[in-house]
């Protein structure tokens, strides 16, 4: 019998090793596998290079792991916001490496990598200081820039609702990112609110296809407090 | 002369945006705009963190943080709106399916670049978001801003100082003084503030304006 199940957050990280990349789902907060970056933490991995759109907010869940040094590298869009101020510090002192990605182009590198592409090429960024350096190329009268898939080891994603073969479905706006990160990780680890038995989710609106998810461990009463 | 405040401003942008148009509000002040969209107007709202048929903002103690727009604050979602994922969310930015955004700016260039996402300041920690999808991806991109800089400085300018959000994708610029189109031809004033002179226009604007036939 398959059983993606597992049945702690410790359980579910412990092999995510030291220089490991790791995409995180979610928009600021919501959509955050929090319960997951706690174990991570907690699990002691470091040289991360994290995948998330922006750079943390406020002490908790992505920003904890910043603070707890765990990370050499993030890349995302956004990390300036009124409470990253665990990144902006790590930032001014030269203590993390940032790679600044237009958010369209994050999320189309990261469906790149999850659909098999070499590449792609996107009109985002075109002319401006985010594509310097970059090949360039004229299709059909528009300009575009080559830009690289994002691959991950390790998808940490948060969902509302999933059985054991790994199918999800999502809650609203947390749904932003796990769909496509599920995709480019070698190994996707989702944290949903309830796991439900096989037949329970109407094959019409299952969101994420169980293929994609290799892990799913319950989250507590907690993940709602935190979010 | 009648200088529009935010919320004119907001008001005006909104009479152009009509039944039917999907649109994207940029955070800050296009958000505003939202309020002034005419009541019984069909009008699709998008997020770029995952939603169409964004609603006002929730009554307290209604707000739910999974529910949230681009600016991470708390919304709501009218009847008929739905979800998504990022891939399909940037897919109707990038790929042409949003009729219109309205962003905010730094400067907008005479050909209409638009420079919105980074003062270029080397102590600055860059930001740039879903700027540079809208920009390059909505049919049509509009623009509205302060004519000029908190210190008089103009805004609209020969060629962008900042760094470049998009290379020439604005279409119309709304100021608390003029509305002004981005042309083949070059700027082309549509519109101008009660009392407000065409010469005392172009003293505050760093670039040549035409005045449209009308």
């Amino acid at each position: 019998m398959i059983d993606k199940v597992v049945e702690s957050m410790s359980a579910a990280v412990a092999d995510i090793r030291d220089g490991a990349t790791v995409m995180i789902g979610g928009f600021g907060t919501a959509g955050m596998p929090s319960e997951l970056i706690d174990a991570l933490i907690a699990q002691g991995a470091k040289n991360l290079t994290i995948v998330n759109n922006n750079a943390g907010n406020g002490d908790t869940g992505l920003a904890a792991l910043l603070k707890a040094r765990r990370v050499k590298k993030i890349i995302c869009s956004f990390p300036r916001q009124a409470d990253s101020w665990v990144f902006d510090g790590l930032y001014k002192e030269g203590q993390i490496e940032l790679e600044l990605v237009p958010q369209g182009n994050l999320a189309c590198r990261i469906e790149a990598s999850g659909a098999g592409l070499g590449a792609i090429f996107t009109p985002t960024g075109y002319g401006t200081l985010l594509a310097q350096g970059k090949e360039t190329r004229a299709i059909d009268g528009k300009n575009y820039v080559l830009e690289m898939p994002i691959r991950a080891d390790f998808a940490l994603i948060s969902a509302d609702r999933g059985d054991r073969w790994g199918n999800l479905v999502y809650r609203m706006t947390a749904r932003n990112f796990g769909p496509i990160m599920a995709r480019a990780a070698a190994c996707t680890i989702a944290q949903v609110r309830e796991v439900v038995p096989l037949g329970a989710l109407d094959p019409e609106i299952v969101v994420t296809p169980g293929i994609f998810v290799q892990r799913i461990v319950r989250a507590g009463a907690a993940r709602r407090a935190a979010a | 002369m009648n200088r529009l405040n935010r919320d004119q401003l907001a008001a005006r942008v909104a009479k152009d945006i009509p039944e039917g148009a999907y649109v994207n509000l940029g955070i800050g002040a296009p958000t505003m705009v939202a309020n002034h969209l005419p009541k019984g107007r069909e009008i699709f709202l998008h997020s770029e963190n995952g939603l169409l048929g964004m609603g006002p903002a929730p009554a307290k103690g209604e707000e739910d943080p999974d529910l949230i727009n681009a600016g991470k604050q708390p919304v709501t979602l009218l009847t008929g709106g739905c979800y998504f994922h990022h891939g399909d969310s940037f897919a109707m930015m990038r790929g042409g399916h949003l009729d219109i955004c309205v962003l905010g700016a730094f400067q907008v260039s005479a050909r209409g670049d638009l420079a919105n996402w980074h003062t270029g300041a080397p102590d600055a920690i860059p930001a740039v978001g879903g700027a540079m999808d809208l920009a390059i991806g909505a049919k049509r991109v509009f623009v509205m801003m302060d004519h000029v800089t908190k210190s008089g400085e103009p805004k609209i300018v020969a060629h962008c100082t900042y760094p470049l959000t998009a290379v020439q994708c604005v279409d119309r610029i709304y100021t608390d003084l003029a509305v002004i189109d981005v042309t083949t031809h070059g700027l082309t004033v549509v519109e101008m503030a009660e009392g407000l002179s065409f010469e005392e226009l172009l003293r505050m604007t760093g670039a040549p304006l035409a005045r449209a036939l009308s």
